[in-house]
This record gives C-alpha cells, sequence and structure tokens, in this order.
C-alpha cells in the first residue's frame, strides 16, 4: 500500500516537472522572459517604497 | 556527539545560505555606486526572495516577476514564471526556504540573538500560518491582475506595501547611496521601513515569522513539499513517537506524522535529533522503501 502511494507520488511529480519545462519553454515563446528583464533592469521605485 | 553533528550542520547550512547569497548578489558595483545590475542574467529567476532592485542583485525575483507580469498589457498569467516555481517546488519544495533565501538567512541568524524571551511561534499559529496563501492571492496575484492604472498597468501591491527583503536589500541601500531617492522618499518608505524593523526584531524572539506567516513564495513552494524530489520519510517501526523531533522543529511540526508538512522548511534537525534513527531524506532512485518507511503527509 505503501509502495502503491510512493508510486503515485513519484508519477504526480513527473508530471510537474513535464508540466512546468512546458511552461517555461511557452513563457519564452511568448516572450514574457523579455518582460521579466525590463522589470528587472529599471529601478523598481514600488519595491523600494518610493513609488 | 548529537551536538557537536547538529553544530557541524547548522555551520554547513549557514554556509550554503551565505554562498548562495553572495552568488546571486554578487554585483559588487552596485553597493558601491548605487545602481543596480542592468545585464542579460535578470532574465532568470533566482529560487528565494531577493529583489531584483538590490544593488547586487544578478537574477530577478519570482514573486516581483509574477506581478510584473500579471500586472503587464499583455499577458494575464504567465508561464514563464509559474513554469519556474513548478520546477523549483517539484525538485526542491521549502528546501530553498531554508537552505537559498537571502531572507531566510537574515531571519535564522537573527534568532541566534540571545534573548529573554524565545518561542517557536506567535499566539495563534494555527491560524496564521494561512495567512501567507492569502497575501500570495490577494496581494501577488489578484491585485496586480484587476487594480489598474490609466495606462492599464498594475502595480506589484506585495513589493510595494509588505516585502522586508526588498527593502533591507534595496531600498535602505539604494535611498544611502542616491541623494535624489533621498529627496522623494514619504510615508511609503517610513511604512516599509517600519515595517522591516517589526519583523526583524520578530526574528529575535519567534523562529522565522515572515516565512511561518507572510512569505508568498513560501506558500508556493508549501504546496509542492508532499510530491517533491527532495523530501522526508519516518520509519514507523523504528519511530516511538518520543516528540523529540517536534521538540527540535523551529517550525514545530510532529515530524512523525507529517514528514513532508508544508511548514518543512528541510533544515534537517529533526533527522540528527531522531534518537532512534528513524527519520531520513528519501532516496530518490532506490526501490521502494519498505512498509515500514512512510512519508506520508
Amino acid at each position: 500500500m505503501n509502495e502503491g502511494k510512493e508510486r503515485k507520488t513519484c508519477f504526480i511529480r513527473r508530471i510537474l516537472i513535464f508540466i512546468a519545462i512546458l511552461f517555461l519553454g511557452i513563457g519564452i515563446w511568448r516572450g514574457e522572459a523579455g518582460v521579466v528583464w525590463i522589470k528587472a533592469v529599471n529601478l523598481c521605485l514600488e519595491c523600494i517604497g518610493i513609488g | 556527539m548529537i551536538q557537536k553533528m547538529q553544530q557541524a550542520a547548522d555551520r554547513l547550512r549557514l554556509g550554503v545560505q551565505i554562498a548562495f547569497t553572495a552568488l546571486t548578489n554578487g554585483y559588487l558595483w552596485g553597493f558601491l555606486t548605487g545602481k543596480i545590475y542592468r545585464g542579460p542574467l535578470k532574465t532568470v529567476c533566482v529560487p528565494g526572495l531577493n529583489c531584483y532592485s538590490c544593488p547586487g542583485a544578478l537574477g530577478s525575483c519570482p514573486i516581483g516577476s509574477l506581478q510584473a507580469v500579471l500586472g503587464s498589457r499583455d499577458y494575464k498569467f504567465s508561464f514563464y514564471i509559474v513554469g519556474f516555481l513548478m520546477l523549483m517546488g517539484s525538485v526542491f519544495g521549502r528546501l530553498v526556504c531554508g537552505w537559498l533565501c537571502p531572507f531566510g538567512m537574515v531571519q535564522d541568524l537573527l534568532y541566534k540573538i540571545p534573548a529573554r524571551k524565545k518561542r517557536k511561534n506567535l499566539p495563534g499559529h494555527g491560524a496564521l500560518i494561512r495567512a501567507k496563501y492569502v497575501i500570495l492571492m490577494v496581494l501577488v496575484i489578484l491585485l496586480p491582475l484587476t487594480v489598474r492604472d490609466l495606462s492599464g498597468q498594475g502595480s506589484p501591491w506585495f513589493c510595494k506595501y509588505l516585502c522586508p527583503s526588498g527593502t533591507l536589500s534595496a531600498g535602505i541601500p539604494l535611498v544611502l547611496k542616491n541623494p535624489s531617492l533621498q529627496k522623494a522618499v514619504g510615508i511609503l518608505f517610513s511604512w516599509k521601513v517600519a515595517l522591516l524593523v517589526a519583523i526583524l526584531i520578530f526574528s529575535v524572539m519567534v523562529y522565522r515569522p515572515f516565512c511561518k506567516y507572510l512569505c508568498p513564495l513560501g506558500a508556493v513552494y508549501s504546496l509542492f513539499n508532499s510530491v517533491a524530489v527532495y523530501r522526508y520519510e519516518v520509519d514507523q517501526e523504528k519511530c516511538t513517537k518520543c516528540g523529540i523531533c517536534k521538540r527540535t522543529c523551529k517550525m514545530d511540526i510532529k515530524v512523525w506524522e507529517q514528514p513532508n508538512s508544508p511548514e518543512c522548511i528541510r533544515c534537517g534537525e529533526c533527522i540528527r535529533a531522531c534518537p532512534e534513527h528513524a527519520v531520513r531524506k528519501s532516496r530518490l532512485h532506490s526501490a521502494p522503501s519498505a512498509d515500514s518507511w512512510t512519508s506520508k503527509n
């Protein structure tokens, strides 16, 4: 019974990792990495408590 | 002997925390000049709560980046950041919190300061640990998505009104180094500094209060603790339910019942404390454990 639960956990983990890598690829393809970069290289006044 | 092992393990964990913080915030020129790094590495997120406006930051904060994409005009969902968080969560779970997060490291160090009344948790702990999920849903996801300015942009509500990591690593160093920012300081900055000071003071008396009650990134990773590659298991035949693991655990977890609790930051103290050696890290590539080993949550 324990072995069955472990196999199920392993299956769920593999699905999650597959979806994660797929999402990363879609996000990069859509240009989201560029949005992240633009936000990160401009001083975030909200983050530092100014604006 | 056990105490020496515990001390050595603590030093190892602190060493990893310091090394990773230095690696991901290694842009020293930024600290000297009061300017942030603007290179291509900032396309990549770091796994911990690490403000991208920190003058030393070489990567991006996943929570800040998530709000940035959700608040942008072009996207209503971030595959890139959600994919990153899912990958980190599925592999490491809250190991990130215990070993890689700079603000987690700050709280660990503050808790080492001797104080008269030290406690693991705040009163109302059982209810308060749910607050970080509310902060995740409301400040990180809903508000940036739905509340827009005239240009159609959403704000990073968590970063703007709450994040102490941003205040400590970005706000204070940049304001100190830039006279123009000093002139712009107002009520918001005062609020954030006051909040930071409160959290830092609480961290001396209570173990990791921000991680337990407020951190939305910890909330995300906690969802994966039960399935992550890095996980713990308990040999129920060896376990005598003596409770030493829970007394040792600064996150106050009944390890024999929940070795993969959403609150576990994988510090490993329970493994070393168990007199029966009943707690261990799960072995990824070995055959499924004997029936006596359980990793139920």
